[in-house]
């Protein structure tokens, strides 16, 4: 996984609230065995029309969102199926940070493990953030990990919480599976303990 | 200290855990599948890593499975790669796999418990968000992605925080006609569809416990769709009445053993949970969905809601979203929608109880000229007992089509899909815009709803159809 330190991007708002996974990639694409290939598919049903042609209304399909890197969202983001496919579309097309006041826990989990970080902010401050990327063409703001904060084009920072151990994987884009195979003899000892 | 049954089961379980780290999670049983597992194990490859329990883990083919003729061969040529590259998985690392071929195939939510392999006390993990299925046999079952599947498969062991816990209590006794999958919808509308986040729900209360097992299925399935974690009910005589004799269950002494230490599960008296909700059983009406995730829910007796009256604006957009996705106007009598499919199957709804309610109701009447009905066992098992027992032909005289077993329209990522703007009435656990088919109108029911609805080719209470 590549380390996430800080990040600059254009700012892409889209307005709802309980943003299924099913809708991030709908199932038709879940076939494919490779981790690749899932981008060009995010948000397929609301981005493409019934010709294949992109859908104008979609806000990822406005010119001047192209090239967005942070995602902005409502409440309860990444719910329903338990599909990293989710997280794998959106930093395939790009994502780097996704903000919502609250996130759905398995979506919010697979996220770090890809390397895109779900920033959870106020409702208010996300309202505030969305109405400036809608105001402000070519919006664009930083995402601190190191400083967990969110920094406006003035300056004015929101700070955001993460754990402890989430940002220390994120930072060092550490591999998990490595980390819990340094305890193997823990794990082993647990097995003989409970005759597993 | 006095402790829940999910911190007892936590607590047996932890490998390692200092304040600093996050603790380390032994997994008993690890169950895979087709969709969300090829690229885990490609990961173990890439870096040349085994499978440390391959004994603890077990594998089906469900979600993209046809549930036509199997002797056929499969149409679909990237569904049957994945199937195929289960298969070679399995056999490079050692993992038993119940194919497409085997009798024992079936959804991994239901062939679980049936073999036995769901146990109180476990904790189970599979790469299904509905895995909290099995919490209804007493085990701490969650769902994971992909990442975490090659956690599991290289490590046996997760990096998990604790939840916390919330006590849903449903008291009482439910009214003629009312079902597990009433109870939860019900839930899900009272407490929204992330009312659960952060949290592992145990159901309990004397309408739980006068549940069967596969009703507290029914209900342990869909505590994901209220964003918790896990689902989970203490178990009892039911449940070990139900693990007996079952294949990978404990036998003779050792199963008396066995149901000594689950007796130790159940959360002591005046332990404390981190939220209480309580809820009357005799308070709750029959279920139907009218919008586009399983919160915007009501009784069959109530309206398709205004989004004028929505308390915030957010909430208020997304009515008019889901009701515009839904074709569907405010103030419309949820008995005045019509259908043009039925669908009674899914890891919610598909075990043999289910099967048997929804036929009771279908015995001796015919699906509505308008509609277009199946049914799709849970399992091949389940499958053998309603054909033992003639349910197969009660449904198809009635006009429903009889299929093998799968995941099927739950998600429709088979060719059992809805058509853009076809509407249905389905026993399964999720309404999401185009999870059917790209297009199509979900209306989340009961077994016994879904088959008056087919009778009647519109939504029916299913106290006053039966009576
Ligand atoms: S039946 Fe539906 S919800 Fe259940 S495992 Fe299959 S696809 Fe998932």
């Amino acid at each position: 996984m590549e380390a996430f330190k800080e990040h600059v991007g254009l700012v892409v708002p889209l307005d709802r609230i309980n943003v299924d996974t099913d809708q991030i990639i709908p199932k038709q694409f879940l076939k494919r065995i490779e981790r690749t290939g899932f981008g060009e598919f995010l948000f397929n049903d609301w981005r493409y029309l019934e010709n294949g042609d992109p859908n104008p209304e979609f806000v990822l399909n406005h010119p001047r969102y192209t090239g967005a890197s942070i995602l902005i969202s409502g409440v309860n983001f990444g719910c329903g199926s338990s599909r990293e496919h989710a997280p794998w579309a959106l930093q395939q097309y790009g994502f780097k940070a996704i903000l919502a006041p609250s996130f759905a826990d398995i979506f919010r989990n697979n996220c770090y493990k890809n390397g895109i970080l779900p920033i959870t902010l106020h409702a208010d401050v996300i309202a505030t953030l969305s109405k400036a990327a809608h105001k402000t063409e070519g919006y664009r703001l930083m995402v601190d990990l190191e400083e967990q904060s969110v920094v406006c084009p003035d300056g004015t920072a929101h700070t955001y919480e993460i754990g402890d151990f989430e940002k220390y994987c994120m930072l060092n884009g550490l591999d998990e599976i490595g980390w819990t195979l340094q305890y193997e003899t823990d794990i082993t000892a647990f097995e003989n303990q409970n005759r597993l | 200290m006095k402790k829940t049954m999910y911190e007892k089961i936590w607590d047996a379980h932890l490998v390692r855990s200092s304040a600093d780290e996050v603790p380390i999670l032994y997994i008993d049983t690890h169950l895979v599948h087709e969709v969300t597992s090829p690229q885990a194990f490609e990961g173990l490859r890439l870096n040349n890593r085994k499978v440390r329990r391959p004994d603890l883990t077990f594998a089906t083919m469900d979600h993209n499975v046809p549930t036509t003729d199997r002797s056929l061969p499969i149409k679909d040529l990237i569904a049957a790669k994945q199937m195929e590259t289960l298969a070679q998985n399995c056999s490079e690392f050692d993992i038993p796999l119940y194919d497409i071929n085997s009798p024992e195939q079936g959804i991994v939510h239901v062939i679980g418990p049936e073999l036995g392999i769901t146990q109180p006390g476990k904790t189970i993990v599979c790469g299904d968000s509905h895995t909290s299925t099995h919490g209804a046999l007493g085990a701490l079952a969650f769902g994971i992605g992909t990442s975490e599947i090659e956690h599991v498969l290289a490590t046996q062991c997760l990096l998990q925080h604790k939840s916390e816990t919330f006590e849903i209590r449903v008291d009482g006794t439910l009214p003629f006609g009312v079902t597990a999958k009433d109870i939860i919808l019900s839930i899900i509308g009272h407490i929204g569809i992330d009312g659960g986040n952060g949290a592992v729900i145990e159901y309990t209360g004397s309408a739980i416990r006068a549940l069967s097992i596969e009703e507290r299925m029914t209900v342990c399935n869909m505590s994901i769709e209220a964003g918790a974690r896990a689902g989970m009910i203490a178990p009892d005589d039911t449940t070990y009445e139900y693990i007996a004799g079952k294949r990978f269950s404990p036998k003779d002494e050792a199963f008396d053993a066995a149901v000594e230490q689950w007796k130790q599960l159940p959360t002591d008296d005046g332990a404390k949970y981190d939220r209480t909700l309580i809820l009357d059983a005799a308070e709750i009406a029959p279920q139907v969905t009218w919008g586009t995730n399983p919160g915007m829910v009501t009784d069959v007796t109530g309206q398709v809601p205004d989004p004028a009256e929505m308390a915030s604006t957010d909430e208020k957009q997304a009515t008019e979203h889901a009701l515009a996705y839904m074709d569907l106007k405010p103030g419309t009598p949820m008995t005045d929608i019509s259908v043009d499919r039925v669908f009674i199957g899914s890891c919610t709804n598909s075990r043999i109880s289910d099967l048997r309610a929804a036929a009771e109701v279908v015995k001796g009447r015919k699906v509505a000229d308008t509609v277009n009905a199946m049914v799709v066992p849970g399992s091949q098992a389940v499958k053998r007992q309603a054909e033992a027992e003639g349910l197969h032909d009660v449904f198809r005289t009635a006009g429903f089509e009889w299929r093998e077993a799968g995941c099927s329209m739950c998600l429709g990522m088979n060719p059992d899909t809805l058509m853009p703007g076809q509407r249905c009435a389905s026993t399964s656990n999720r309404n999401f815009e185009g999870r059917q088919g790209k297009g199509g109108r979900t209306h989340l029911v009961s077994p016994q709803m879904a088959a008056a609805t087919a009778v009647t080719g519109r939504f029916v209470d299913i106290r006053e159809f039966s009576s």
